[in-house]
């Protein structure tokens, strides 16, 4: 042992930081493991076709997360539909158009303040915009276009990330064919940065099922049961607002660890959907 | 038919520059919205009542809206959450960028991922059914929901931006600074506290800074455990934080109340415009610490 020629003070401080970091990092182990274990535990037995299939109704007393469940497919999607052309457009204007510096500088600050800006604003600056300035009321697609705003950073962010792998010879070698900047752009540089677009997308739809500050003013907390157009005019709730409603204000703890446990289920799935895209894109691109 | 395709290409750059300026319109949305609709209120109650006024009761007969208890929340709350989080998202980090086998490091990386990514009604949930009743058996306090709920549920949330930053910055160090270390004699671990760690530490401070954003902006989670009155800050006292007060008043606030609250939100906007510029200038120095 090396150790042994060490001073003593020495060997203690190594011995002291050996022990905090083992404590440290198995504390951060066991907190994980303790939360998904817990959640599930707690929630999966709660999970009934009854509670998944039907909306909550005060006559029978029965609690259904159906119109929860579709509210938030509808909000992830009306979302990613507006974010991704404005968040990939922007990332392409900023690696293949912009000339001036100043202008990357501002709209690449821009991004870092919007995605440091706390969702319980974007809540507030949604309702007094979409829902009261452009007259939306509370609905879906003013909780929506909130998310949009609050998605943006992070579409630009991937999608720029991966415009910066593609080759410049590519492009160079699509302008020497005759190609005009466009069609560069549409047959060259977007096949080339689908990776970025999709990684983007699956970061977003994890932010947007977790959101919740966001869109208790803007989506409401309504348990409508509607179709996808009918219901981004009309207030619903998505899982986790209807989580906090069902624990903070009913109490029924039942419910919100049921919807607790699906959260888990698709944090769990959207986390090895990242891992397992990123994995096959780089296996893809070292080839 | 030149001219046409020229046009055409001017359209399209066209196009992508406005996409491009929309995120600077949002910030500026956001800014001159928040400006606007807070300021109102700030100047009927005074500047001065408004930020140091210690009383908030804005449905008594008599309102009172004085919001530094949400102000000292709000930073008490941080800065314990910090005192928690940061010496364990550190130690994690030191850990996983210098020590962890590569299996253990890509297990656990995941683990700090999905941690991240929990909804933080899920962090509130559990806290109020695990942390809260915990707190109240071991302190002998008549209610949990307290300051130092929030604080421990913060803490768990901000370990992920720790951790993440922190193990980036602590891999961006030169190898060569660390095989001078041991060359020289240091053991492993010496050269990982004593060099990597003071190399790293423009990237650590980010993170910190990144967790203080973090904690400060965090209202779901918060405000299920934290009891919600609007008490001036104690441990384990029930509180209100600047985020909690704007999201428990604003559904059935109307009048002067209403636009309180707004002010609130500037005031919470211009403590995160504070931390964002903190952010920049340390991310900022860490490029060009080498």
């Amino acid at each position: 042992m090396p150790n042994k020629k060490l001073s003593r003070e020495r060997r203690g401080y190594i011995g002291l930081m050996r022990t905090l970091m083992a404590v440290c990092a198995s504390l951060t182990c066991a907190l994980v493991l303790f939360l998904i274990v817990y959640v599930l535990i707690k929630g999966v037995p709660n999970i009934t076709w009854e509670l998944l299939s039907t909306s909550p109704s005060y006559l029978t007393q029965r609690i259904g997360i159906l119109p929860d469940i579709l509210n938030t497919v509808y909000i992830v999607i009306a979302t990613l539909l507006v974010v991704l052309p404005l968040g990939v457009g922007a990332a392409i204007y900023l690696t293949e158009y912009a000339k001036n510096q100043k202008i990357v500088a501002v709209i690449e600050y821009a991004a870092e303040t919007l995605s440091g800006i706390p969702s319980i604003i974007y809540g507030l600056v949604g309702m007094l915009f979409f829902c009261q300035f452009l007259g939306m009321q509370t609905s879906l697609l003013a909780g929506a276009l909130t998310l949009v705003i609050m998605n943006l950073p992070t579409i630009m962010r991937t999608t720029q990330e991966s415009l910066k792998t593609v080759p410049q010879s590519f492009r160079e070698g699509a302008f020497g064919l005759g190609a005009g900047k466009w069609r560069v752009i549409r047959t060259v540089v977007l096949p080339g940065c689908v990776d970025g677009i999709i990684t983007g997308c699956i970061l977003s739809v994890g932010r947007i099922i977790g959101e919740s500050a966001a869109l208790l003013f803007t989506a409401g907390f309504a348990h409508a049961l509607n179709g996808f157009f009918k219901g981004l005019t009309s207030a619903g709730a998505t899982l986790t607002v209807a989580l906090y409603v069902y624990a903070k204000e009913q109490g029924e703890f039942d419910v919100a660890f049921a919807i607790a446990a699906i959260l888990m289920g698709l944090t769990l799935l959207i986390n090895l959907a990242a891992y397992l895209t990123q994995r096959y894109f780089r296996r893809k691109k070292a080839l | 038919m030149k001219s046409k395709k020229k046009t055409f290409e001017t359209v399209v750059h066209g196009i992508f520059l406005i996409l491009g300026l929309v995120t600077v319109g949002c910030v500026l949305l956001i800014t001159v919205y928040l400006i606007v609709s807070g300021i109102p209120a700030i100047r009927e109650i005074g500047l001065i009542k408004f930020l140091f006024g210690t009383k908030w009761a804005s449905t008594a007969a008599e309102p009172s809206y004085g919001i530094l208890p949400f102000i000292l929340t709000s930073i008490y709350g941080t800065a314990g959450a910090i005192v928690i989080g940061v010496p364990i998202g550190f130690m994690t980090a030191v850990y996983l960028a210098k020590i962890a086998p590569p299996k253990i490091k890509t297990v656990m990386e995941s683990a700090v991922s999905l941690l991240a990514g929990i909804p933080s009604v899920v962090y509130g949930l559990v806290g109020m059914l695990v942390l809260v009743p915990a707190i109240r058996n071991l302190f002998r306090v008549p209610d949990g929901s307290s300051l130092l709920a929030a604080i421990v549920v913060l803490a768990v949330m901000i370990l992920p931006s720790i951790i993440n930053v922190s193990v980036t910055a602590l891999e961006a160090v030169p190898k060569e600074y660390e095989d001078a270390s041991l060359t020289l004699g240091a053991t492993p671990l010496e050269t990982y506290f004593r060099v990597s760690v003071p190399a790293a530490k423009s990237g650590i401070a980010a993170a910190v800074v990144l967790g203080v954003g973090r904690a400060i902006g965090e209202a779901m989670a918060v405000m299920m455990v934290s009891g919600n009155v609007a008490n001036m800050p104690s441990l384990f006292q029930s509180v209100r934080f600047l985020t909690t007060a704007v999201a428990s008043e604003m559904s059935y606030s109307s009048g002067l109340q209403r636009q309180a609250l707004f002010s609130i939100a500037l005031v919470l906007y211009l403590f995160i415009m504070m931390i964002n510029a903190m952010l920049n200038f340390f991310l900022k120095r860490n490029k060009e610490g080498r």
